[in-house]
């Protein structure tokens, strides 16, 4: 059981036009095997939290903190959290020419597990992997991203998900982009992570609609760089029907004091 | 000027210093180097970094109307050195390179011994040394600048290396330069793909050498050559190379320049139709390390109409006068109809302290042409592919030289010969293993 907690965090960047503070106290607690839907309007800070989590450099944490299983991650490098078992699945995942997803697929493996992966049975785990997500097997000898479809790079982030094992998944606006079909195998990539039983995982969302595949325990409303409102899957329910509009300032909505779940 | 070449380089990072001394954005005040009449360049320096003026001018650097210079269909070609005028180092072509490197190449008569040469070739291919007056000597190409028209007027004999017609060689064919030491010297190989034929020819340059070199390459109709031009020199040679190739109908030609060691290494690959239907390809690779100068200058000459060709040049610079020079020139002529041709150049800036230029040239004397792109762009790391690598948990020394050799590995890629391709993976490595020291 690990625990990633959240903690009034603070983050701020820096513009041409001076530093702007996008996240305002935020607090949250993930346990394993919780899912936490995060949802809110654009430009909310929703994907800020996720890339602050994984550790970006243009990201500036101003104060609070982040741990995991109370270990100080603001503390480690990009590639230490996710060594300490962060995964960050990107809303943009870019290309790099000239490195093939075999080659990226098992240097990161190498460095998250500390060891090379068994050639046999990793060469198994990668095709079958692919194969659950429909993904082509050329895929295999092509370079990271590199003239994927957004659909299929979604579909990629997930094989990470799926092969490199963390113990928590931030998902940041996976299903954006991706036409039900899609929506459907990579929500199910998820669902087979979670499944294995040592997972837990952030949704970052803008829609409800791949709610209906993944069902998270907690959902928490993100406006203007803060948590206001929380509660369970009614909670989402909710805003596909009436959408972000009642948080928009001046809506006169009395919005609950965020307690922690 | 701080001395700060030993810091790593930071992706994104403004370079503090990114100029050589006595280098200015433009390249022409070279001349402390190379005439000694210019002024200090270091108070030059333009704010605004090494990239934004030098691409605003990239179109400019021919020089104005009615001066030689300002088209390439203008450039003097002669077999006679005579005709060349002594370089001063303010010619368009010679502008980046300094001469004072070149060991005599542009001025002495190149009397050294030649690099010996060794030809490991499949059955049927045809390999003869022959002497001056040879009649396929000259018919590929005409010396475009004196140190070429000075090993023109100074090799004594010359290799060539013919795949015979409607032949598939089933291995590629090797022919390897060693160094004789350091006088100046010249040398002379021809390539000759008879019609029909298929083949692969790796040319290597290796041990120590001052060399100027006349490659002539005739592809006749429907041919298909790949060649490759290995540069692992020792530290001290000089290398000029001149590679002209004439390229008959529906040939298919592959050329493949790869630069790693020398002091000085500037390869001039040209190609030209001799008829309609050819396909070339021009890459390279380079990776200079501290104080190496390695310039390349590529010219695909469409005179035919429906030629496609495709130019892609790719380097990596580290330390402390670390130079590059990449300059691209495609000419259009107006019978050329239905050409399509594409040129690219990309450096990737590994420390403070190198200097790339690069200059896409493109002239177009017809509208009637399928397309025409040429495009340049030097940088540092891409944040963004660190980033992405490092969210996956690899170390940063373990990203940045997995991004170095996916760079790179994009030309390797295009060889299609996997012999050469993990030859040349290897020599990359050790590169990259240079880095690190």
């Amino acid at each position: 059981m690990s625990t990633l907690e959240i903690k009034d965090l603070h983050v701020s960047i820096e513009t041409e036009q001076g530093t702007k503070e996008i996240l305002k106290g935020v607090s949250l607690t993930i346990r394993t095997g919780e899912t936490h839907a995060i949802m809110g309007p654009n430009g909310s800070g929703k994907s800020t939290l996720a890339s602050t989590i994984a550790g970006h450099p243009r990201y500036t944490v101003t104060s609070g903190s982040i741990t995991l299983d109370g270990e100080n991650v603001l503390d480690m490098s990009v590639d230490q959290r996710a060594r300490a078992g962060l995964f960050l699945a990107m809303q943009y995942p870019v290309e790099v020419p000239g490195v093939t997803m075999t080659n990226f697929l098992r240097t990161a493996k190498t460095a998250i597990d500390g060891e090379a992966p068994a050639l046999r049975t990793w060469t198994k785990d990668v095709k079958a992997a692919m194969q659950q997500l429909r993904i082509d097997a050329d895929f295999a000898q092509r370079n990271v991203n590199e003239g994927f479809s957004g659909g299929e790079k979604k579909r990629v982030e997930i094989l990470q998900l799926e092969l490199f094992k963390p113990k928590f998944a931030i998902l940041d606006e996976t299903d954006s982009g991706l036409d039900v079909d899609a929506l459907k195998v990579v929500s199910e990539g998820v669902n087979r992570a979670h499944e294995a039983g040592n997972m837990g995982t952030l949704l970052i969302t803008h829609y409800t609609r791949i709610l209906r595949y993944i069902k998270p325990e907690f959902v928490h409303v993100f406006v203007d760089g803060k948590v206001v409102e929380e509660g369970g899957p009614e909670l989402a329910d909710r805003l596909e029907e009436e959408g972000y509009d009642r948080y928009a300032p001046g809506a006169g909505v009395a919005v609950a004091p965020a307690v922690q779940a | 000027m701080t001395d700060i070449t030993t810091e790593k380089a930071r992706i994104g990072a403004p370079s503090a210093q990114p100029f050589i001394d006595g280098f200015t954005e433009e390249g022409e005040n070279l001349s402390p180097v190379n005439t000694g009449t210019n002024t200090s360049t270091t108070s030059e320096q333009p704010s605004a970094g090494p990239l934004a003026g030098a691409s605003a001018k990239s179109h400019s650097h021919g020089g104005g109307v009615g001066v030689p210079d300002s088209s390439r269909a203008g450039r003097l070609t002669s077999y006679t050195l005579e005709d060349f005028k002594a370089l001063t180092g303010l010619e368009e072509d010679w502008r980046f390179t300094p001469l004072r490197r070149l060991r005599g190449l542009h001025s002495e008569a190149l009397t050294g011994t030649a690099p010996a040469v060794t030809v490991s070739a499949p059955a049927g291919v045809r390999v003869e040394t022959v002497g001056r007056d040879d009649h396929r000597i000259g018919s590929a190409g005409i010396p475009e600048d004196r140190v070429s028209a000075n090993a023109w007027a100074g090799f004594k004999e010359a290799t060539i290396v013919t795949v015979p017609a409607e032949t598939s060689l089933e291995s590629e064919i090797t022919v390897t330069l060693t160094g004789a030491g350091t006088d100046a010297a010249a040398q002379h190989i021809v390539v000759v793909a008879e019609k029909f034929s298929k083949g692969v020819l790796v040319l290597g340059h290796e041990g120590s050498a001052v060399v100027s070199e006349n490659v002539e390459i005739i592809l006749e109709d429907g041919a298909e050559l790949t060649v490759v031009s290995l540069q692992e020199w020792n530290d001290d040679s000089v290398h000029a190379s001149s590679q002209q190739a004439k390229i008959g109908r529906d040939a298919k030609f592959k050329h493949i320049v790869v630069s790693l060691g020398g002091d000085l290494i500037r390869v001039t690959p040209t190609a030209r139709f001799a008829a309609p239907g050819g396909e070339v390809e021009l890459f390279g690779l380079y990776f200079a390390d501290a104080g190496q100068h390695l310039e390349h200058r590529t010219f695909v000459d469409h005179g035919q109409p429906n030629c496609v060709s495709n130019v892609l040049y790719k380097g990596a610079l580290q330390g402390k006068g670390a130079h590059t020079v990449w300059v691209g020139d495609v000419l259009i002529q107006k019978n050329a109809e239905g050409t399509d041709s594409y040129e690219k150049n990309q450096n990737l800036v590994l420390t403070d302290g190198c200097r790339a230029d690069s200059v896409p040239n493109l002239e177009i004397e017809t509208g009637l042409i399928a397309g025409a792109g040429h495009a340049s762009a030097t940088g540092r790391f891409d944040d963004e592919h660190l980033f992405y690598l490092m969210a996956r948990g690899i170390p940063e020394e373990v990203a940045r030289r997995l991004v170095v050799r996916g760079f790179l590995n994009e030309i390797i890629q295009k060889i299609n010969v996997p012999a050469i391709e993990d030859r040349l993976t290897e020599a990359v490595e050790r590169e990259l293993a240079a880095t690190d020291n």
